[in-house]
């Protein structure tokens, strides 16, 4: 709750995912200004932040890739009391997790050497570039998950009423869920 | 011809002697979930989801292989049998690549249905991401076996409907895999009439056409029994 | 030959060897084969014939003698001693008349008035150690074939059933169905064909029971075999020996060729009008294809898989024929049965398990080797009189029933060994491997240990246990690394119901049981790998995947 306004506080965060999620989100359209008036957004990839801030409900979209994204994970879910796995990738590691069918060094090596035309080599130094981690993993096998919304993306309407029985205290419809 | 009367989920229905309880429950709307069963060809019970409980059997059985008898009392929907099934959903899901969003079958796909109709919004196993191929020597088909949940539906109509046999199962366990021949690739196959038989009954996106891409892809579901229905009973209807 | 013809050649043989001066008994079971038995074999027949004593010292082959830890073994008959470790260099001393060369092999000498043997009842392995199993007359001078002889000319079949019934013989493989009413069950089937089945596809980590009957006695599943073909009205046998087994083979071969000529097998059984086929059928190494629907997909040339129950083979098995499927010991029972009756064989053993159960050894124990104990013996006698106890450390558990088995703790050490008994105590019968474990072992790492056997054997046609088995190796493999939750042990346990409960076979069925029995027992254990991320036993290492990342 915030202590100013008295309202749940929202947050967003972009973890290994493509940012469709965050797309989808805003296509709430003018149901974003009525969001607004119910929940103080407290955090999102946009904002500025330099520690993630406390938090009642918090949509992770995208999949734990990199030792950032473990380590922030981490600390969202220290800070968040209700944690969403928020879209496929977040949920099942969906696209991003298509990696792990390969090795890293393949991978980077794709990506850095076979297809660059500018820089040709594997960005390195100075502990600028996170790790990679050996494998993608969905958020709930690296920190405890309280909700899932599934969907690549999960449309608008599914995260409305999604977001509208947490905040109506009920607990979330499952029926109209599904992967894809 | 005999009937026999039995309670299915609360409800007395009648079946013909020789029907299995799947099939009389699905002639009654009791839609018993199911992978491997595909009307028309012979039941395997390897899928699991069709087990059902049925009074005084110790196991639960695959409805797809229990012959109706007098007096039978089923439930094809307790809890239990409700939670088995959705963790068969989350363990198929986890075996395998299944990425819906790059899925030439996403939103028509059997398992995909499956899970939303149980409930599955996350896997609570750790996905195994093998490395499989995928063979698209075929002129007009290709097999992703990443997608593939070994059914057989596709060995059996082979089998048993188009008599080529092209397809089988090789290797055991996890590492099962259906092969086509003895291991050749799809296209290179003397058998293969390039029919499309295991395309159409296929009920994720292993087997699809070429051309297809994300979402794209959708399978008739009624060819198979026009066929059967016109070689068992020599009538020419869906 | 007729079943007199027979009866004279059992007098003949024995007259024949009690004429010679000594019989060398040299041990050819897999065991002792291991460690030098062949070359032991070839150094004493040179020294018979070095000594000249060909005409009154016999050197034979012989199945296991049971303490395979002490191999190569040898029985010299003369002085009834039982010899281990003997090394080719002992020949000499071993054909010598003169009693002083003996005294050589005095230490190496093995007390057979010891609880290894005096608490042992041997029916099974009675012919192991003292029949050369490459020789019918040794069989036959041991008896041999008289029962089938005694079933042919003095019994109906449906007598042998009711004897059968009457002995309260349960089934060997580990089910422990009693073998007499699933014989009736085959009798009663109105088709003309019908088939007969050995289960020779003995494949738990350490069990060689099947194997060392097959290799130290064969003529006696052979015998029990055709006494059930008899029974039930089979005119064909085939054993279904995984192909592993190279020895048991050669001498089953052997033994079906000379059975056969002495129209013991084939047509005309003792010149009766019964006839009875056996053939071989060699698996190519899977597990799975000791179940016996998968079984028989497997002879009929299918791909080895499992398919539904009911129809149970008794009505509708091999070819759709009415078949009869017995283990290789539960055949090895029927010839005693038949020859002293169902009322002699149910003296021996408990109240609802009768007779004895063959055991091999295996693990961290004295003794390891093969031995034969009345059903009801405790564990306690088992290991620790029997097996002569752990050779350094403490006793952990005891490992019954292999993969689809469970691990038995301390306190449960003076349970009656039974079908029952063991099953309240979360494990079963099993074949009767018998792996003990001291305190150096991890029963989260055994839990994976078999449930990796388990991943591996799976045939792959139901999901509950291509993909569950899988899944549970993970968790349990991640246990031992060190990267586990307390979630992971209730998905464990959530697992093994879905497995229980929905496979299609009994391996499925069965696998989650090691992990069950562990998890009930030892659970401060896993809870240690978890909490702690350590290992008790100190054996698991603990490099967790996700902390390395994070380093």
């Amino acid at each position: 709750m915030d202590r100013v306004t008295g309202k749940p506080r929202l947050a967003t965060v972009w973890l290994g995912g493509c940012s469709g999620c965050h797309m989808s989100f805003l296509d709430l359209d003018e149901r974003l200004i009525d969001l607004a008036g119910r929940v103080e957004f407290c955090a999102s990839p946009l904002t500025d932040y330099k520690d993630f801030p406390e938090a009642d409900i918090t949509l992770v979209e995208g999949a734990v890739a990199n030792t950032d994204h473990l380590s922030h994970i981490r600390t969202v879910r220290e800070r968040t009391r209700t944690l969403i796995s928020f879209g496929d990738c977040a949920v099942t590691g969906n696209v991003t997790a298509l990696r792990n069918l390969f090795k890293i060094e393949d991978v980077l090596d794709r990506a850095y050497r076979e297809n660059s035309t500018v820089v040709i080599g594997i960005p390195c130094g100075n502990g600028v570039l996170p790790r990679l981690l050996a494998r993608v993993r969905p958020v709930h096998e690296v920190v405890k998950v309280d909700h899932y919304l599934p969907g690549c993306p999960p449309s608008a309407d599914t995260i409305h009423a999604f977001l509208m029985d947490l905040l109506d205290g009920r607990a979330p419809s499952t029926s109209e869920l599904r992967f894809g | 011809m005999s009937v026999k009367t039995l309670e299915i989920d609360g409800r007395m229905l009648t079946g013909r002697t020789g029907e299995t309880v799947f099939a009389v429950a699905w002639d009654h709307g009791i839609q018993i979930p199911r992978l491997c069963h595909v009307g028309g060809l012979s039941d395997v019970g390897a899928c699991r989801l069709c087990l059902v409980e049925i009074e005084g059997r110790k196991r639960l059985q695959a409805s797809c292989l229990t012959l109706i008898e007098e007096g039978m009392v089923v439930k094809t929907a307790t809890p239990k049998l409700k939670s088995h099934r959705k963790l068969i959903v989350e363990l198929l899901l986890a075996e395998r690549n299944h990425v819906c969003s790059v899925c030439v079958m996403n939103g028509e796909c059997e398992l995909q249905d499956l899970a939303a109709s149980h409930g599955v919004d996350h896997v609570r196993l750790r996905y195994q991401f093998p490395s499989l191929p995928v063979d698209t020597s075929h002129e007009r088909f290709g097999i992703d076996h990443n997608r593939c949940i070994l059914c057989t539906r596709c060995v059996r109509v082979c089998d048993e409907v188009e008599g080529a046999h092209t397809w089988d199962v090789c290797g055991r366990g996890t590492a099962s895999h259906i092969i086509s021949d003895l291991g050749e690739p799809w296209g290179e196959s003397d058998t293969c009439t390039s029919c499309g038989k295991c395309v159409q009954v296929c009920p994720t996106g292993a087997l699809f056409s070429k051309g297809k891409t994300v979402a794209e892809m959708r399978k008739d579901r009624g060819f198979l029994k026009y066929i059967v229905t016109a070689r068992e009973k020599k009538q020419w209807i869906g | 030959m007729t079943f007199e013809e027979l009866c004279g050649k059992q007098t003949e043989e024995v007259e024949r060897q009690q004429a010679l001066k000594n019989r060398i008994m040299c041990c050819t079971a897999a065991g002792c084969l291991s460690c030098g038995a062949d070359g032991l074999r070839q150094a004493i027949s040179a020294e018979i014939a070095a000594q000249g004593r060909q005409a009154d010292v016999e050197l034979c082959g012989s199945g296991c003698m049971g303490m395979c830890s002490r191999g190569p073994l040898v029985l010299s008959a003369a002085c009834n001693r039982l010899y281990g470790n003997v090394a080719p260099a002992d020949a000499a001393a071993l054909v010598s008349a003169d009693p002083a060369a003996t005294e050589t092999l005095a230490d190496r000498a093995i007390d057979l008035d010891s609880p290894f043997f005096s608490k042992q009842t041997r029916i099974v392995l009675a012919n192991s150690g003292h029949v050369d199993p490459e020789k019918l007359a040794d069989y036959i001078a041991a008896g041999g074939y008289q029962s089938l002889g005694k079933a042919l000319t003095a019994m109906s079949p449906r007598d042998v059933v009711e004897e059968v019934k009457k002995s309260g013989l349960r089934g060997r493989g580990g089910a422990g169905y009693p073998t007499g009413l699933k014989w009736e069950l085959v009798m009663k089937q109105i088709p003309q064909v019908k088939y007969v089945v050995c289960n020779a596809d003995e494949g738990d980590p350490g069990a060689f029971m099947d194997r060392s009957v097959l290799e130290g006695d064969p003529h006696r599943v052979l015998e029990g075999m055709a006494i059930a073909g008899f029974a039930v009205g089979a005119q064909q046998g085939f054993i279904y020996v995984r192909g592993e087994y190279g020895l048991a083979i050669q001498r089953l071969q052997t033994a079906i060729k000379q059975a056969e000529r002495e129209h013991l097998l084939g047509a005309r059984i003792l010149d009766s009008g019964f006839q009875f086929r056996i053939d071989l059928r060699v698996g190519a190494g899977a597990f799975v294809c000791g179940e016996e629907t998968a079984l028989i997909a497997s002879i009929e040339g299918k791909r080895g898989e499992p398919r539904q129950r009911p129809p149970y083979p008794p009505e509708s098995g091999l070819w759709g024929a009415p078949t009869l499927i017995n283990n290789v010991e539960t055949f090895a029972n029927i010839p005693p049965i038949v020859q002293n009756g169902g009322d002699w064989f149910a003296s021996v053993g408990t109240a609802s398990s009768k007779g004895t159960k063959v055991f091999a050894l295996a693990g961290k124990i004295v003794n390891t080797g093969l031995i034969e104990v009345p059903m009801g013996t405790t564990l306690r006698t088992i290991l620790f009189d029997i097996g002569g106890g752990i050779p350094e450390g403490k006793f952990k558990a005891a490992q019954t029933g292999g993969p689809s088995g469970g691990c038995i703790p301390e306190q449960f050490l003076d349970t009656p060994v039974d079908y029952e008994s063991l099953v309240t105590i979360g494990s079963i019968m099993g074949s009767g491997g018998l792996i003990v474990m001291d305190d150096k072992s991890c029963m989260v790492d055994v839990a994976r240990f078999f449930m990796e056997f388990c991943m591996d054997e799976s045939c792959g046609k139901c999901i509950p246990c291509r993909a569950g088995t899988v899944q549970m190796h993970d968790i349990l493999h991640r246990m031992t690394r060190g990267d586990a939750t307390e979630d992971d042990i209730e998905m464990l346990e959530t697992l093994s119901g879905l497995l229980r409960e929905t496979s299609l076979c009994g391996l499925g069925q069965t696998a989650p049981n090691p992990v069950m029995s562990t998890l009930k027992y030892f659970r401060d254990e896993y809870e240690a790998h978890i909490r702690e991320r350590r290992c008790p036993a100190g054996l698991c290492q603990m490099e967790s995947q996700l902390e390395e990342a994070m380093a």
